[in-house]
């Protein structure tokens, strides 16, 4: 930096471009990166269709003529990103939400809206309740020696099962008992942000110090007042913290219950029926949407937490 | 007197009075609740001496119970069996049929999990290398890699059995879907754990970029590495499995489930998820302890 421009105070609106350019330049480089080695794998990989058609038909193709098929087919192997956003783009703004049928207004499935509304509203059902559970037990574990011995390692230990690989069982079972719907999906949910919030919520309700703790004591304050007071202000960043994992994994949960039951709606069930009939790109606009819900439900968290931090003093 | 009325646990203690007084309807509630009350009494007993004794037992006696309480209120209310199974009766399918399991083992967790678990793997870690000697590309790579971390990437199973087939070589392909991103960010995490001083230090050796990186930062890494290892191998079970759900031949574990479930054979299931179960957590250990072994100065092993 010369001696010029370390003088003259950098505007705040240049410092601030600055920032951002430095911040989202790299990501951008990458992201871009991912989408061209996408065309290019997408040029590879739907050619030999092209080539073979154009064969039968004894067609040449020039290299223009061979690549605008390629971008354009109906059930590509792999569609390309235009493609898959053209999809998405049409299911959701391009569908109406309700439509008539047999004299009612029913939710139309062709929107695509609607089937990540029918796997969001499990999910969110079941992380409340998952949550809200996982937060009762951290609270019982930290104030009684026997339950923490005894439940903790088996808490540890679920997370490595892969619950989720047998989530489709829960629904057949449920689904045998009559149980059907939005609560076998949130139970699925509940069950896998359940763990997640317990371990980071052991950790957060105990990471007040012992001075903390001993002033309480001080104080004469009882359990319920040192939880409430302390224990539970202090475990706030823990618990955004599993709650983000929380729900993730509860949003994939749910679209994985979807998968061997046939369920009709929900992106899950895109997902089955689109590779049943090999429709590639139905299959790739369900997978964006779910990724779009992942991100929103995360961002939103984030967002929540961000407010509540500030507002008790403590981000950083 | 005070104080102790205050801490009185109210939930649990409502749940008992509760359950009192539903047993006067049905007493099998209240056999339930001796066998739940009993099996807490000790172990509330046993948590009050400290030591190796009650960590290792407290738990252990914790799972009997649940599992006994499985069994006796699967018996006493004579649930179907296509709906819950009873532990010995699940126990009875697993030793009836271990070569079937065996089979499914070999089939999802060595040829497609393991093999996908490597590959994913190693070639993040390679990535992981080359991003490390750019930092651009390492500022574009975390935050792209940790967003592709969170989705469901699970979703991407039907396509790699539509490229690769029904064969294990498209359920290793989703695992490597699955692992690369997570040990990709942890691995780049990793190689920037090196203090500047100790960077600063092999520099006035005169150390090389491979000297330094296997000397210093590779095992500066080595926690971070565990993290992204251990997250991955519950990962690659749980991919392994469900792209089986899109299609396989008719062997492995996820087949298994998704067969047996269609003939209602609910004991063969929840063998199958003991198996699943068993090898996630061997998978998940054997990381532990070569963790422990490989990074015994880190505070977090003291």
């Amino acid at each position: 930096m010369s001696v010029a421009e370390a003088q003259a105070p950098p505007c705040a609106f240049c410092m601030a471009m600055r920032r951002i350019s430095m911040a989202v330049l790299p990501v951008l480089t990458v992201v871009s990166v991912i989408v061209a080695i996408w065309y290019g794998g997408a040029y590879l990989m739907n050619r030999w269709v092209t080539l073979d058609t154009a064969q039968r038909q004894g067609v040449e193709l020039t290299f223009n003529e061979l690549f605008a098929d390629t971008m354009a087919q109906e059930r590509p192997r792999l569609p390309a990103p235009h493609q898959v956003a053209a999809e998405l783009w049409n299911t959701t703004a391009g569908e109406e939400l309700f439509r008539e049928r047999r004299g009612e207004l029913r939710p139309n499935p062709r929107n695509l809206l609607f089937h990540a509304y029918q796997t969001l509203a499990p999910t969110l059902l079941g992380f409340v309740i998952g949550s809200l559970a996982g937060l009762l037990l951290a609270i019982g574990i930290v104030h009684n020696r026997a339950m923490d011995l005894s439940v903790m390692p088996w808490a540890i230990a679920s997370q490595t099962i892969p619950i989720l690989a047998v989530a489709p069982i829960v629904i057949v079972v449920l689904n045998a008992v009559g149980l059907t719907g939005v609560v076998p999906k949130s139970l699925i949910s509940a069950y896998l942000s359940f763990f997640p919030v317990v371990v980071g919520m052991v950790k957060g309700l105990r990471s007040p110090g012992a001075i903390d703790l001993d002033l309480l004591r001080t104080y004469s304050a009882s359990r319920t007042e040192t939880l409430f007071k302390l224990r539970l202000p202090a475990s706030v960043p823990f618990l955004f913290a599993s709650l983000k994992v929380g729900i993730a994994a509860a949003l994939v949960g749910t679209i994985v219950a979807e998968l061997p039951t046939g369920a009709r709606f929900g992106l899950g069930a895109r997902l089955l029926t689109g590779s049943y009939y090999g429709q590639t790109i139905q299959i790739w606009s369900a997978l964006f949407m779910a990724a779009i819900c992942a991100a929103i439900l995360v961002a939103i968290l984030g967002l929540i937490e961000r407010a509540t931090l500030r507002r008790m003093g403590l981000n950083r | 007197m005070n104080a102790a009325l205050r801490n009185i646990p109210i939930l649990p203690v409502a749940a008992v009075v509760v359950l009192v007084f539903a047993g006067f309807y049905d007493l099998r509630l209240w056999v339930l609740l001796a066998v739940w009350l009993g099996a807490w009494y000790i172990n509330t007993r046993l948590a009050r001496s400290d030591g190796p004794v009650a960590a290792l037992w407290v738990p252990v006696i914790f799972g009997l119970t649940l599992v006994g309480l499985w069994e006796l209120t699967v018996r006493l209310y004579e649930v179907s069996p296509v709906i819950l199974p009873a532990p010995s009766a699940i126990a009875v399918a697993f030793a009836q049929n271990t070569d079937i399991l065996w089979a499914d083992f070999v089939q999802t967790i060595l040829k497609g999990a393991l093999v996908g678990y490597v590959i994913g793997c190693g070639a993040a870690f390679l990535v992981a290398l080359a991003v490390d000697r750019s930092p651009f590309l390492q500022k574009g790579m975390l935050p792209v890699g940790s967003f592709l971390a969170a989705l469901p990437i699970v979703g991407t199973a039907p396509i790699f059995v539509m490229w690769l087939g029904f064969g294990p070589a498209s359920k290793a392909a989703v695992v490597v879907a699955m692992v690369f991103f997570p040990m990709l960010v942890n691995a780049v995490e990793g190689l920037k754990a090196s203090d500047k001083m100790q960077r600063d230090l092999m520099h006035t050796y005169a150390a090389s970029y491979w000297q330094s990186l296997v000397k210093l930062r590779l095992p500066t890494a080595l926690p971070f590495l565990f993290n992204g290892l251990k997250i991955c191998t519950t990962l690659a079970l749980i991919g392994a499995i469900v792209a089986e759900f899109f299609g396989s031949p008719t062997v492995g574990m996820g087949f298994r489930i998704k067969i047996e479930v269609g003939r209602l054979a609910m004991d063969v299931v929840w063998a199958e998820i003991t198996v699943a179960a068993l090898a996630g957590t061997g998978f998940y250990g054997l990381m532990t302890l070569l963790e422990r072994q490989l990074t015994f100065w880190h505070p977090s092993q003291r």
